[in-house]
């Protein structure tokens, strides 16, 4: 069955109508005037919740009790709506509810104008909003969700009493949240499985020709599918109005600021090219290697191969520590030889996709080394690989051994493999660190395995140095993106608006602090 | 094929590997003429097949940045038996016998029937891949037109087996069992017996037997150490094991799945993901040659599964071998027809379109021919309700 398409929103003729649900789909664009300051606050606000969306994600399991509170947190301290019920014209310190929801729709088309230009930020934007989208809607009331649905058009067909009796048993089989009880109180409906993957793709629904059958409970998945789906289609179309929008001087280095801080370091601008010298791998990768980067080294080393995922995931990351492209293609070579693989071999099969990791061949886009989030979340190992992160995706028992080989004390040990079953891979890594380094608390958050490499040779080296070169280089970065006149450009615009430099000065100092 | 969207074959993708292992994408032809007169020029050694893009990809460089995309592509799964080699003792690597080719028997009963009943797809072309596994083309053409998020959740959906080295246990079951699991565990249930008990002989020596306990929970582990000192005899020690599980999930909440664990860890289909996910993920042809052996990619026919020997397989020399065979009545045949020489030229077509009827490729090339046609029926049942459906406005 498909979609009833979405009736046209007639226009609102005052903020209350417009405003009167908590949650919406962003399905039209506000369609007032606003001041720049304000414009800019929101943008600034929305970005720093979905920051948060993020951080909390990977730390916790979503939709978990603390993952909850802690977003609840942040909702109030950054005044964005969360309640569906508060309706409440009581008087608080603060804005209304309605102001808030009126922030939560003018943000969010803002941010859409900074991050629809490339296909990475899209599908970081993507990502966290979906998320967010979940969380709030897991938050109304039935009752409420029902009114949502009917509000925004989401039909399927109900199966019949009769087929539900024939499927009872497949269907109380096929989900952990469905009994007896559900299939005989609840209305069941067929979507065809395009339009509800996580569910397929996790397994926890029946799925017979085509067409999976969901509870009424469940159709959050499918709104969820559909928010996907629409937002993804909407950036697609801003991306196509967006040279316009850069026309306009006032807004272009907010926008641009703002896509760049989301990644913050991404270690995709090489410096220190050629510092390091191929013999000193085998000695870093003991000393200031993230342990998914020394694994890697160490199978490359012992089998004299690694497969597709591991040379992209480690080639990436000694590309991100200063190997230059001659240097790379020495160290693989050497390696590869001394396996199965004869030089002729390895110039035609293999040469060719490091030069494409530098940006040499075909699409020539510089591939950037992969964030934690990137390692964990995509591409898990299968037989035969060897990357992931070790955390995430070795057994413990194996990932015990491995740290009792590295000489790991057991205490230390016993409280990596607490966080790793709290599923807090991050934290386990940085607790890694710090035992390996033998220092107490590391002042840094760990998101990125580059990240972990220039920290480590910060503590080794005692660097002063470094660091200001690094600070520097991180700002520069962040505020120039790609090149010198762009950066001349973003000077010229900070010093005809103070407060946009003030603002982001502080955006900068929140991600670093993140 | 006439009912067939104008501009599919022109915008469909191949690729070449040709001597010194060149590597040339984006190849297209306008007629089946030229596809041939190119292979015939630059004898590939391999030919893979792509997506049906948006415009033809041998021009692809002369559209604007980012219009040019695949539009259409079939579903694909490609089953490696290197994929298993933690869990076969008789071969490794490229290597394959007749032991261990009941995995992939017991990959296509299960695949088959997940695409079929759960995904409702029809049209499904399974394919030796010429050395060490299978492929399997879904033609559909909703499948045709899925995203890649589509076909990686499909994939997922048909993954039960997962971890790289570092995992010793790659199958956890939780309850509820869902029917799909369901559904192809009664499948390895069939085949286990023969191939692992023994064939594979994973419970008689002490090596594998330690493999196998290694996927147990510990107290049931050491029982069955102390179990297996007095009993020999793999299908009684497997018994053994049964009862053991039997006996926990009566009692616990966790880790009482072991035994089907185990089916699924050593039989279960291990696919990859990547291969189906990729729109633009190109996959060698069937009836193609494979360059390291010389077999030719083959369709099988799955009602005669479970006695197809990959060794019967029909190679090239084979092939070229029975084409040179003179056939009967041949001498006439070319003295009638030289008089002519239009008529010679047409001959010469369908000679060659009738010479393979005389090669051992003959029934696969029947085989490949019912699918077309079922397909065909399928695109034309799919015109007429079209037009129905117009007809009432």
């Amino acid at each position: 069955m498909q979609f009833v398409s979405r009736q046209k929103k007639l226009l609102p003729n005052s903020q209350t109508e417009l405003y009167g649900q908590c949650l919406q789909f962003y399905g039209q664009p506000p369609l007032e005037n606003i001041a720049l300051s304000e414009f800019e606050t929101f943008a600034v606000e929305r970005l720093k919740l979905l920051k948060t969306v993020e951080n909390l994600g990977v730390s916790y399991v979503k939709l978990s009790e603390q993952y909850k509170k802690k977003l609840d947190q942040e909702f109030k301290n950054l005044n964005f709506p969360y309640r569906a019920d508060a309706d409440d014209r009581k008087s608080q310190s603060g804005p209304s509810e309605i102001e808030k929801r009126r922030k939560d729709h003018i943000s969010h088309f803002i941010l859409r104008l900074a991050y629809c230009q490339t296909e990475d930020l899209r599908r970081w934007f993507i990502q966290q909003e979906v998320d967010l989208f979940r969380y709030r809607f897991s938050s109304l009331s039935s009752k409420q969700k029902l009114e949502f649905l009917h509000k925004n058009n989401l039909q399927y067909d109900a199966i019949s009493v009769e087929e539900k009796k024939a499927l009872q048993d497949k269907l109380v089989n096929s989900s952990y949240a469905v009994s007896g009880i559900t299939v005989e109180d609840q209305d069941f409906y067929k979507v065809p499985f395009q339009d509800a993957l996580d569910l397929v793709r996790t397994r926890k629904v029946y799925l017979k020709a085509g067409y999976v059958y969901i509870p009424h409970q469940d159709i959050v998945t499918i709104v969820l599918n559909d928010f996907r789906t629409r937002l993804s289609k909407a950036l697609a179309l801003t991306a196509r109005s967006l040279p316009a929008v850069h026309s306009d001087e006032r807004l272009q280095p907010l926008l641009n600021h703002l896509s760049h801080a989301y990644v913050g370091q991404d270690y995709s601008i090489q410096k220190n090219v050629g510092k390091i010298s191929l013999e000193q791998i085998d000695s870093l990768s003991g000393k200031s290697f993230p342990l998914c980067m020394r694994q890697l080294h160490q199978a490359l080393r012992e089998n004299h191969h690694l497969r597709h995922g591991g040379r992209m995931q480690y080639g990436l990351f000694l590309k991100g520590i200063g190997l230059s492209l001659e240097q790379a293609l020495q160290f693989w070579r050497s390696e590869f030889i001394r396996g199965k693989v004869d030089a002729d071999k390895f110039d035609k099969a293999y040469a060719y996709s490091i030069r494409h990791m530098f940006g040499k061949e075909g699409k020539r886009t510089d591939y950037t080394p992969y964030s934690c989030m990137k390692v964990i979340l995509s591409n898990p190992p299968s037989q035969g690989d060897h990357h992931g992160c070790p955390f995430r995706h070795s057994d413990p028992e194996l990932l015990k051994q491995k740290l009792q080989f590295y000489k790991v004390s057991p205490s230390g040990i016993s409280q990596i493999l607490e966080l790793v079953k709290g599923m807090h891979y991050q934290l386990a890594c940085q607790k890694y660190f710090e035992l390996t380094h033998n220092i107490e608390d590391i002042t840094f958050s760990l998101n990125h395995p580059n990240q972990y490499f220039v920290e480590s040779q910060k503590v080794l080296g005692g660097g002063k140095d470094i660091k200001r070169e690094m600070d520097t280089t991180q700002r520069l970065q962040e505020k120039s993106g790609r090149g010198s006149t762009a950066a001349r450009e973003a000077a010229a615009a900070a010093n005809v608006s103070q407060h946009l430099a003030e603002m982001t000065e502080e955006l900068d100092s929140f991600f670093q602090d993140a | 094929m006439e009912h067939v969207q104008k501009n599919y074959f022109q915008n469909r993708e191949f690729s070449f590997t040709l001597k010194d292992d060149i590597y040339v994408r984006y190849q297209s032809f306008t007629t089946q003429n030229e596809l041939e007169k190119e292979m015939q020029k630059m004898n590939p050694y391999k030919i893979d097949i792509g997506a049906i893009y948006s415009h033809r990809p041998n021009q692809h460089n002369t559209v604007k940045s980012g219009t040019f995309q695949a539009l259409e592509k079939e579903l694909v799964f490609d089953i490696d038996m290197t994929d298993y080699d933690d869990v076969r003792s008789c071969c490794s690597a490229a290597d394959i016998c007749c032991k261990c080719w009941t995995l992939m028997t017991i990959a296509i009963r299960i695949l088959d029937r997940a695409l079929r009943e759960d995904f409702g797809f029809q049209h499904l072309l399974w394919v030796y891949s010429g050395r060490r596994g299978v492929h399997c083309w879904v033609c559909d053409e909703a499948a045709r037109k899925l995203s890649v998020a589509a076909r990686s959740a499909v994939a997922e959906y048909l993954s039960l087996v997962k971890g790289g080295e570092e995992t010793v246990k790659k199958v956890v079951l939780t309850d509820p069992i869902h029917p799909f699991i369901r559904e192809s565990l009664a499948v390895v249930e069939r085949y286990f017996p023969k191939y692992a008990l023994q064939e594979q002989d994973i419970l008689s020596h002490r090596e594998s037997v330690d493999k196998v306990l290694s996927l147990v929970p510990e107290d049931v582990r050491k029982e069955l150490q102390q179990d297996f000192q007095n009993e020999k005899k793999p299908e009684t020690r497997w018994k053994l094991l049964r009862d053991q599980a039997t006996k926990k999930q009566a009692t616990a909440k966790k880790g009482q799945y072991f035994e089907k664990e185990v089916m699924l860890q050593y039989c279960y289909p291990r696919l990859d993901v990547n291969v189906s996910k990729g729109v633009n993920h190109l996959l060698k042809s069937p009836f193609s040659v494979h360059p390291k052996t010389g077999r030719i990619s083959v369709p099988i026919n799955l009602k005669e599964l479970d006695v197809f020997d990959p060794f019967a397989v029909p190679t090239i020399s084979l092939i070229c071998e029975e084409l040179d065979r003179p056939r009967a009545g041949e001498d006439e045949e070319k003295s009638e027809e030289s008089k002519d020489k239009e008529n010679e030229k047409d001959a010469a077509e369908r000679r060659k379109i009738r010479d393979y009827k005389r090669t051992s490729l003959a029934k696969y090339v029947k085989y490949f021919d019912q699918f077309l046609d079922a397909m065909a029926r399928s695109w034309k049942g799919e015109l007429l309700r079209k037009s129905d459906l117009q007809k009432e406005f």
